[in-house]
């Protein structure tokens, strides 16, 4: 009896498991299938007003490093404040936990937040505030990434800092923070792919363009946004460009991650 | 002297490993005595005391070779555990053959239902006879005076030699023949090392206990018979008195004289 | 230059405390006017756009009036006035309340139970094959399938989520219609898409949790002759308990935040759901579909939306780091 159940749940999370992975890669072929099916060099040598991606790739990909200017430096910094100035007070540990809690903050709310305080005080959608919108989600995700990594760091490598007469600036960033390297890089890698494939708060943020434009003060072409719009339109081609759009965002996304987990393992 | 196990011409080679890890291992354990294997750290001791209930199986490759024969109580006779391939044939196998860990292991749940673990799984429900079993059993093991009152409590609460009595009351409340010590003092402070000491002593009655010690004086308060081993061999086999005062082999004594280690 | 940095990095520090703040407080400006309108009402107002005469005698304009909530809007509705003027300038007010004593109201209801309906349906869907992801990774498959899957369900949960959209649009939407009837956007799809979505989330988190136990308590259970399944419910559940239930409630929160998974499938229609199988609308989805274009009121009312919507994730994360997860540090 006891056999008979060990042996029914057993085979019950394996079916589970194969159900899971069923649907996973359901979504995978088609994507390929009809991503593939869909690729051509047209999409890459021209921008959206003549159907093709240029601008939209070239677009979103600026979106996203923007933001990673933007958020980097302020999320390191507040990282390395947890972990090398607080001394894991009352205040640091509250920061921690409400970082952890942004980092699940709805998407589209952000991008309200930033409609809100940009795109309405300008009185139109702007690729700012597709940057702007994009730092702040992947603020929280820095800071955890920096907090975590120093973390790891052993105490005696910053004694050996502070004891060779070292300011504790200089100990951060020339002995921590080098040590700490992969780690960062990593997570900075993971970030950056987790928000160039965002969707929502670019909607009313930066919007999209129909042209190639690199000028932040206007509405900013965004792929992720382009097959939203895209996909929905009755046009069978223009549903077709947005598959090859999605495959594209998907295997960039996957290669990043890819990449994050080769850096890592090369480490060890 | 009756033998409750019998190790022949035992090898074991873990998954992968080129060559085998413990090779043509011979050795008795005889009924209600407690038998102490000791040696270096790699040199197979806690290897062969995890083959004797099969716990080798949960990962995959490992290969038993020979013959681990252990006696049935009711017909008298050796059957090869390593026969065994059904899972309730393992499963029938732990419940005779107990084994206490390194590190203490109390399961996430309170200290009753620790204790009545293995006896509902037995299949036991009855919940009288359960009180009376899990009774016996700490009483047994020297911890009922402790714990009578918060028997709802977390296990994890205890200390580090409470948690490890525990452990034993759990393992000897399902009535074991065969119980299996790996190195079970060796997380623990002095005081508590005492008390499972003579926890064993008073338990050999009652079970047949082989132990896995790093510790020689240990192995020479306690136990009937020791297995000295070195790299995986069976060097010398004898009563404790003879290993530890008339040892035949220079390498036991060189090992018992603290030369290696 | 120590001093400099030190209190750089402090202040970074607190970016993250005054971003959340200005998220909340900016929100709550913007969405004052509907607050103001519609009060704590809005909550449990089905009526999304939809004129009624502010009029007692006509009050069967519009099939969707009720005459007692018409009277409690009608209290409420006065004062648009003086305070809130320039906020509603600043959202480019264009008068709702048109001259011949009719006004638009915006009720928060359909989106909220929408959001709700379609999170509670994903988490149905996604938790017992999430587990069972779990179990099998982390207790069933030999380490040779397991790492290789491990990875692909950590790659799955990198895929943006509007790549889970559009499957569901053109795939598993007709799909499910196909096999429960209705249309190929529904709650149901929309549903089963979020909790396609969260199932690599909240399996690999819940694998990671469930092997931080012990590997010598697991072998201490089946010592004592238990079953896999035996060690897997009464040694590794109890033990990764928190993390577990902790992972669910992240999953959750993805869930109930989530826009473009869902955008697609659902169907965008402010309707209640009769059957599963009726499209619906859910707060996110109102925000994508409908912010670009919305002035006024109905911007606000929006705002008001993203607020709660915020307000409701804040909650569950918060509970669910504060209860489950807090022991990580």
């Amino acid at each position: 009896m006891r056999l008979l159940i060990n042996k029914i749940v057993l085979f019950l999370s394996t079916l589970a498991a194969v159900l899971g992975l069923i649907f996973l890669f359901w979504i995978l072929i088609t994507l390929t299938i009809k991503g593939v099916s869909a690729l051509s060099i047209h999409l890459f040598t021209n921008d959206l007003v003549n159907n093709g991606l240029r601008n939209l790739f070239i677009g979103q990909f600026i979106l996203a490093l923007i933001a990673v200017i933007l958020g980097v430096p302020i999320g390191m910094a507040a990282g390395i404040y947890l972990q090398e100035y607080s001394f894991n007070n009352k205040f640091a540990s509250f920061i921690r936990n409400l970082s952890d809690v942004m980092m699940s903050a709805p998407s589209i709310v952000i991008g309200t937040f930033v409609y809100a305080i940009v795109v309405n005080p300008v009185g139109h959608m702007n690729g700012w505030a597709g940057a702007i919108a994009l730092a702040i989600l992947m603020l929280p995700i820095v800071v955890r990434t920096t907090d975590d990594m120093l973390g790891l760091v052993p105490k005696e490598l910053r004694e050996a800092g502070v004891a060779i007469g070292a300011p504790k600036y200089k100990v951060i960033f020339n002995i921590i923070i080098k040590a700490a390297k992969v780690g960062i890089m990593t997570g900075l890698l993971l970030a950056f792919a987790r928000i160039i494939g965002e969707t929502a708060p670019l909607l009313f943020t930066s919007g999209n363009s129909q042209y190639f434009t690199l000028n932040l003060n206007q509405e900013f072409p965004s792929l992720t946004v382009a097959i939203y719009t895209l996909a929905t339109m009755p046009d069978k081609h223009l549903v077709e460009i947005a598959w090859a759009g999605a495959f594209i965002l998907t295997v960039f996304v996957l290669i990043i991650n890819l990449l994050g987990r080769y850096i890592t393992k090369e480490k060890k | 002297m009756n033998k409750v196990m019998d190790i022949k011409n035992f090898y074991f080679t873990y998954a992968k490993a080129p060559k085998p890890s413990l090779k043509n291992i011979n050795l008795p354990i005889y009924e209600n005595k407690v038998t102490a294997l000791i040696g270096p750290s790699g040199c197979g001791k806690s290897t062969l005391l995890r083959s004797l209930n099969r716990i080798h199986d949960l990962y995959p490759g490992n290969k038993y070779e020979g013959e681990v024969l252990l006696k049935d109580l009711k017909t008298e006779e050796m059957e090869n555990i390593l026969e065994y391939k059904k899972e309730n044939e393992l499963i029938n196998l732990r419940q005779r053959v107990g084994m206490i860990f390194q590190k203490p292991t109390p399961f996430p749940m309170s200290i009753y239902d620790n204790i009545s673990y293995g006896l509902k799984l037995m299949g036991k429900k009855n919940k009288s006879e359960l009180e009376d079993k899990v009774e016996e059993a700490l009483k047994d093991a020297a911890l009922w005076e402790e714990v009578k009152d918060r028997l709802k409590d977390d296990a994890r609460g205890l200390s580090g030699g409470q948690q490890q009595r525990l452990c034993i009351a759990r393992a000897i409340a399902v009535e074991p023949e065969v119980l299996l010590m790996d190195e079970p003092t060796s997380a623990l402070d002095p005081i508590s090392t005492i008390a499972i000491e003579e926890l064993v002593a008073k338990l050999k009655d009652r079970v047949t206990i082989a132990i896995v010690t790093h510790n020689m004086q240990q192995a020479s308060r306690i136990s009937d018979y020791t297995a000295f081993m070195y790299l995986g061999e069976l060097i010398e086999y004898g009563s404790t008195e003879q290993i530890f005062l008339n040892p035949k082999e220079k390498r036991t004594a060189d090992y018992i004289a603290g030369k290696f280690g | 230059m120590e001093a400099i940095f030190k209190k750089l990095s402090a202040l970074s520090a607190t970016t993250i405390l005054l971003i959340l703040s200005a998220i909340f407080v900016v929100l709550f400006i913007y969405a004052k006017p509907a607050v103001q309108k519609y009060g704590i009402h809005f909550l449990v107002d089905p009526r999304w756009d939809v004129s009624v005469s502010l009029n007692k005698n006509s009050a069967n304009n519009t099939p969707n009036t009720v005459n007692k909530n018409m009277s409690d809007n009608n209290l409420n509705s006065a004062p648009i006035g003086e305070n809130d003027a320039d906020v509603l300038a600043a959202l480019g007010e264009t008068n709702t309340q048109s001259s011949n004593n009719t006004e638009t109201i915006y009720g928060g209801l359909v989106p909220i139970v929408g959001t709700i309906l379609s999170t509670i349906l994903a988490m149905f869907f996604a938790v017992p094959i999430a587990m069972g992801i779990s179990i099998f990774l982390a207790e069933i498959a030999g380490p040779k399938l397991s790492k290789p899957v491990g990875i692909a369900i950590e790659l799955l949960a990198a895929i943006p989520s509007i790549i889970y959209g559009m499957w569901g649009l053109f795939y598993f939407g007709p799909f499910v219609s196909h096999l429960f009837g209705g249309s190929s956007v529904s709650l149901l799809v929309a549903g089963l898409v979020l909790g396609i979505m969260i199932i690599p989330f909240m399996s690999s988190l819940t694998r990671d949790s469930m092997n931080t136990t012990p590997e010598v308590l697991k072998e201490s259970a089946y010592a004592m002759g238990a079953t896999k399944f035996e060690v897997i419910k009464d040694v590794i559940f109890p033990y990764a308990k928190q993390g577990i239930i902790g992972s669910m409630i992240l999953a959750l929160g993805r869930a109930l935040g989530e826009t473009m998974a869902v955008a697609f499938v659902i169907g965008g229609v402010f309707t209640f759901p009769k059957k599963i199988i009726d499209p619906t609308v859910s707060i996110p989805v109102v925000l994508a579909n409908n912010f670009a274009e919305s002035s006024g009121i109905s911007l606000s009312a929006l705002f008001y939306l993203a607020l709660i919507l915020f307000v409701l994730s804040f909650i569950v994360i918060s509970f669910a780091k504060f209860y489950f997860l807090r022991n990580k540090k």
